[in-house]
């Protein structure tokens, strides 16, 4: 039997005592994994356990695919129409909006974010998307072409069947949202894996998705480790199309599984080492917030961070004075505590790693401004770092360190930087502050990304397309944009009169 | 002085209830600025008897509407507002009207004659679906960015709101009509000045308050039952007015398009009349097509804008079809619109009672033959039975003229395919047309040459939300209805050519 999750929230912004299943979610019901094994949950405040959940393995995908298909096949895809599916979806906003406090404390619980972030963007951003979704719902449309009299052409939007859909443990709920909203309103049936370090906001969800009514099968939610229950769902035979997100590294290996098994469409969200540069004519102040948001928000964890940072020598003493005082003014702790900014880091793994990376900027020559080191002696906290005295060629100017931690950077002039900018594999986004708009919009239009932000940074919105450059991803999310990736089109030919 | 609300009771339902009967401007409900003595009286069809009155709005009421109107769009509607927001207010506009489908079908039964059940089931069920469709449109309202010169412009276009709207409703559909153009009005970012059908406001009103305790923001709809000749013309020649839509006659849709045309150009959609025709070829299925058939000319007592009134039947099925049709036309039951039995309720007014009789007299004087009904009811309510003629020709009213908006059916004869499609397109109105046949490619031929805006196959009637409705000819070129079309009307597209790199020399 699948253990019930229970505990008690005593925070000033959340009190109540919660308590669900934490099963497999196959075919709308709860069950173990098929060799009965658990995954710990742990706290990252502190390294204890908060719960264990049912471990997924290879065949549980099985089983799921075999529940989505039957699904697909008889009371999802085309057999419910899109007003149907919208109603569905809508009604999941609902609950949504019902249980918000309850999934934003899951969510700090188990990530570390803050409760007030958490509830704010992660939670307040999942509800937007799906109703963005339920909306598009009854909106699949095709198109009739123009060919000849005797013909009869058109192509329809239809759903690709069972898809397989694997999210990060950065923003657990959010990305869950971002995936099955439009996969859910083309139609689509989903096999579903959060990462096996936060899915306590994924399992929540699954009870709710039960509540709203949406049949057996069509969402299916297996916890599971990348290498085994991942790896199943990229090579399946039966699942026509993967999406991830995630390491670059892991995007590949799931590409590279699609291409061996049945060629299934692929997109993929990855890394960045997003720049951000900031002109001379910058406002100051607001350059300063935005470059704090850009990195230290989410404790860097964020595939979007603004990491590099990139100043012009006219400003470059007053930004990095007025940067270091509202750095060293962040505060860090209890996520659950109203004036924190930053909790910990999501596990001891990411906590080590980016500690590496912090010896390395050392050990290289860099120069620590601030940080640098853990903070505190419980869980997996790291204080806000900056970096001066680098050089291109070292890790921690080129790799994704994945945590609160940034290079300063001195430029000259546009043609300098935008090449420094571009010097990456990655390109996910990218950053400019300037007061100068012809100058903001032609830089904006040279960087290599999939975003850019103009005297802003990581700033989302659920009908604006967003996605990757060159090693930074394949295809799109939110806006009308994600439907792409959840249709298959099919052109129909009806001859009405033509003789061979 | 007309009070602000009355209370009816509906003995049918053992209902009692207080409903809104002033002007409706920025989220109150209001007496007439001055004219406070005018009123409607609102009879219901089925007894003759008088529900209620009503304020009668004027011109100088339609001026303050409009200008609360405008004021909501420069201030917290139009621009101020997000996708967003919109569709989270139309969403619950939609939930509101759910809560309410009960009482407000009974009101809507009582004003306009149709059954209760008809009313909730269909006429609000869809109005509840098109209010929610348009609601996910709201956040969806995407301009294009156009490649020019990359390394000196940036051009793209928005999709703005085009401001204030003036909309004018039938009574045919009351609650349903108000939907088809609140709900895309508003998606856009657009305010609202409604004018309701005089003679069946009372629907109108109760939404107003569903407007209001939804939370859009006083000023963003706004309702003023009047004449047409009064509020109507007035809202079509305003100079504030943005737009104007208008569901009705031909004969109204005209004067519409004029008072716009003189006044401030404001852009106008019309969705007119019909004489929609439907043709029987030899391999339809017989009894599906007669049940189509009588759909299209019965629904709703034959008061739709698409009613199928001409019906063309192949030679070689003719006497087969006409008697098949004929028993099935005699099934359905005209009455009291509380009352279980009734499959179509009265006609709404005297002046249509008077109108549709007229006709049938004429049918009669210009030697078109009676098989079914012809008979008038005696007794109170504007009742008129199924009535349908045989052996017409192309120069009877009942053929030729303007809709006769009504239970009666004019039904002719074809041979060949050309000759049934030359008979249905032989018309200046083209809003819709049907065609019943099992062989699909003549489907395909025939379908595209029927000069109608909304074609059915082997169906009649019935709509989608998501999919569009307009006229060709006559019936309304200008401007289509549902669907993702509706947004166009109430958008207004902006290009912007961003100069960022090119320096101009002067002179030239």
């Amino acid at each position: 039997m699948p253990s019930t999750f229970t505990h008690e929230f005593n925070a000033p912004a959340f009190k109540a005592k919660v308590s669900f299943n934490t099963g497999l979610f196959i075919n709308g019901q709860f069950v173990d994994g098929s060799d009965n094994t658990t995954i710990d949950v742990i706290n990252p405040t502190n390294g204890k356990v908060i719960t264990s959940v049912s471990e997924g393995t290879p065949k549980d995908v099985d089983l799921a695919v075999d529940a989505a298909h039957a699904a697909f096949d008889t009371a999802w895809g085309l057999h419910t129409p899109g007003a149907q599916r919208s109603i569905l979806m809508s009604k999941l906003v609902a609950l949504m909006e019902k249980n918000a406090d309850e999934l934003a404390a899951l969510e700090a619980l188990d990530n570390g974010k803050t409760f007030n972030w958490a509830r704010n963007i992660d939670v307040a951003g999942s509800i937007d998307c799906i109703r963005y979704y339920a909306g598009w719902a009854d909106k699949i449309t095709g198109q009739v072409q123009e060919t000849t009299e005797d013909k009869l052409t058109y192509s329809r939007h239809e759903p690709i069947g069972v898809v397989g859909q694997i999210i990060p443990w950065n923003f657990p709920l959010l990305m869950m949202a971002w995936k099955i909203g439009p996969a859910l309103a083309c139609g689509n049936t989903v096999v579903l894996k959060p990462s096996e370090f936060t899915p306590l906001t994924a399992i929540r969800m699954c009870h709710l998705i039960n509540e709203a009514g949406f049949p057996p099968g069509v969402v299916n939610v297996l916890t599971g480790y990348g290498n085994t229950t991942g790896n199943a769902i990229s090579s399946h035979m039966r699942i026509e199309k993967v999406a991830f997100t995630g390491s670059t590294i892991v995007g590949r290996k799931i590409m590279e599984a699609a291409a061996r098994s049945n060629l299934k469409n692929v997109t993929l969200e990855l890394g960045g080492k997003s720049p951000n540069i900031i002109f001379d004519d910058a406002d100051i102040e607001q350059a300063v917030n935005w470059a704090i948001f850009g990195i230290f928000w989410n404790h860097g964890q964020t595939c979007t961070a603004g990491s590099r940072i990139f100043v012009q020598e006219g400003i470059y003493d007053e930004f990095f004075k007025r940067f270091m005082e509202k750095t060293r003014s962040l505060k860090i702790g209890d996520p659950f505590a109203p004036d924190t900014f930053q909790g910990p880091q999501v596990s001891e793994i990411q906590f080590n790693r980016i500690m590496s990376y912090i010896e390395s900027g050392k050990a290289a020559g860099a120069k620590v401004e601030i940080g640098g080191e853990r903070h505190g002696s419980e869980g997996y906290f790291i204080k806000p770092t900056i970096f001066t005295n680098v050089d291109p060629s070292m890790k921690i100017v080129q790799e994704e360190i994945f945590g609160p931690v940034c290079v300063l950077i001195k430029f000259k002039d546009e043609e300098d930087v935008i090449k420094q900018a571009n010097d990456t594999l990655y390109g996910l986004a990218a950053a400019v502050f300037t007061q100068d708009l012809n100058r903001a919009l032609n830089t904006a239009h040279r960087l290599k990304a999939g975003t850019a932000w103009i005297n802003c940074v990581n700033s989302f919105n659920s009908n604006v397309p967003f996605g990757g450059f060159k090693q930074s991803g394949i295809g799109r999310e939110c806006g009308d944009y994600a439907l792409t990736n959840y249709t298959a089109v099919k052109a129909v030919h009806v001859n009405l009169g033509h003789k061979m | 002085m007309a009070s602000l609300s009355t209370r009816i009771v509906i003995r049918a339902t053992n209902r009692e209830l207080d409903i809104p009967t002033g002007l409706f401007i920025n989220n109150e409900f209001v007496p007439s600025a001055d004219s406070p003595n005018d009123l409607i009286h609102l009879v219901n069809p089925a007894t003759e008897e008088t529900i209620c009155t009503v304020a009668a709005g004027s011109v100088k009421d339609i001026d303050i509407a409009v200008a609360a109107a405008r004021k909501a769009f420069n201030t917290t509607w139009g621009k101020n507002v997000t996708g967003f927001e919109r569709s989270k207010l139309l969403n619950k506009l939609a939930d509101l009207i759910e809560r309410d489908q009960d009482i407000l079908a009974e009101v809507e039964s009582l004003n306009n004659g149709k059954p209760f059940k008809i009313a909730r089931d269909f006429d609000i069920g869809d109005t509840i679906q098109c209010l929610r469709y348009y609601a996910g449109w709201a956040d969806k309202i995407t301009g294009q960015t156009i490649e020019v010169d990359n390394k000196t412009k940036l051009a793209f276009t928005r999709h703005d709101p085009i401001g204030v709207c003036g909309q004018i409703i039938p009574w045919n559909y009351p609650i349903n009509m108000w939907a088809w153009k609140v709900g895309p009005a508003l998606a856009c970012g657009c305010t609202i000045v409604m004018k309701p059908s005089e003679l069946t406001p009372l629907t109108a009103l109760m939404l107003s308050k569903l407007i209001a305790e939804a939370g859009f923001p006083p000023g963003v709809v706004n309702t003023i039952p009047s004449l047409g000749s009064v509020g109507g013309a007035a809202l079509s020649a305003h100079m504030d007015v943005d737009k104007v839509a208008f569901t009705g006659s031909t004969v109204t849709g005209r004067k519409v398009m004029e008072a716009a045309a003189k006044s401030n150009l404001k852009k106008v959609s019309l969705e007119l009349g019909g004489k929609s025709p439907q043709l029987v070829f030899e391999s339809a299925d017989l009894e599906q097509a007669a049940n189509w058939a009588c759909l299209g000319v019965l629904y709703n007592t034959g008061q739709d804008c698409t009613a199928g009134s001409r019906l063309y039947v192949q030679d070689t099925i003719y006497d087969k079809f006409v008697s098949l049709l004929v028993s099935k036309a005699k099934e359905l039951v005209i009455g009291d619109g509380f009352d279980e039995k009734s499959g179509g309720g009265p006609l709404v007014s005297k002046t249509q009672f008077d109108k549709v009789w007229r006709y049938i007299e004429s049918g009669r004087a210009q030697g078109a033959k009676v098989v079914l009904g012809g008979q008038k009811r005696p007794g109170k309510g504007f009742f008129v039975d199924p009535t349908i003629f045989t052996d017409i020709n192309a120069n009877m009213d009942i053929v030729s003229a303007k809709a006769i908006f009504g239970p009666v059916l004019a039904v002719g004869r074809f041979k060949t395919e050309e000759e049934g499609i030359s008979l249905a397109n032989d018309t200046s109105y083209g809003l819709g047309a049907g065609l019943h046949s099992n062989d699909a490619n003549q489907c395909m031929r025939v379908s595209s040459a029927l000069e109608a805006g909304t074609v059915w196959v082997n169906q009649y009637n019935l709509l989608n939300n998501n999919v569009p409705f307009g006229g060709k000819k006559q019936s309304g070129i200008v401007g289509r209805e549902l669907g993702s079309y509706a947004l166009d009307e109430y958008t207004s597209v902006k290009a912007i050519h961003w100069n960022f790199g090119e320096k101009l020399d002067w002179p030239l």
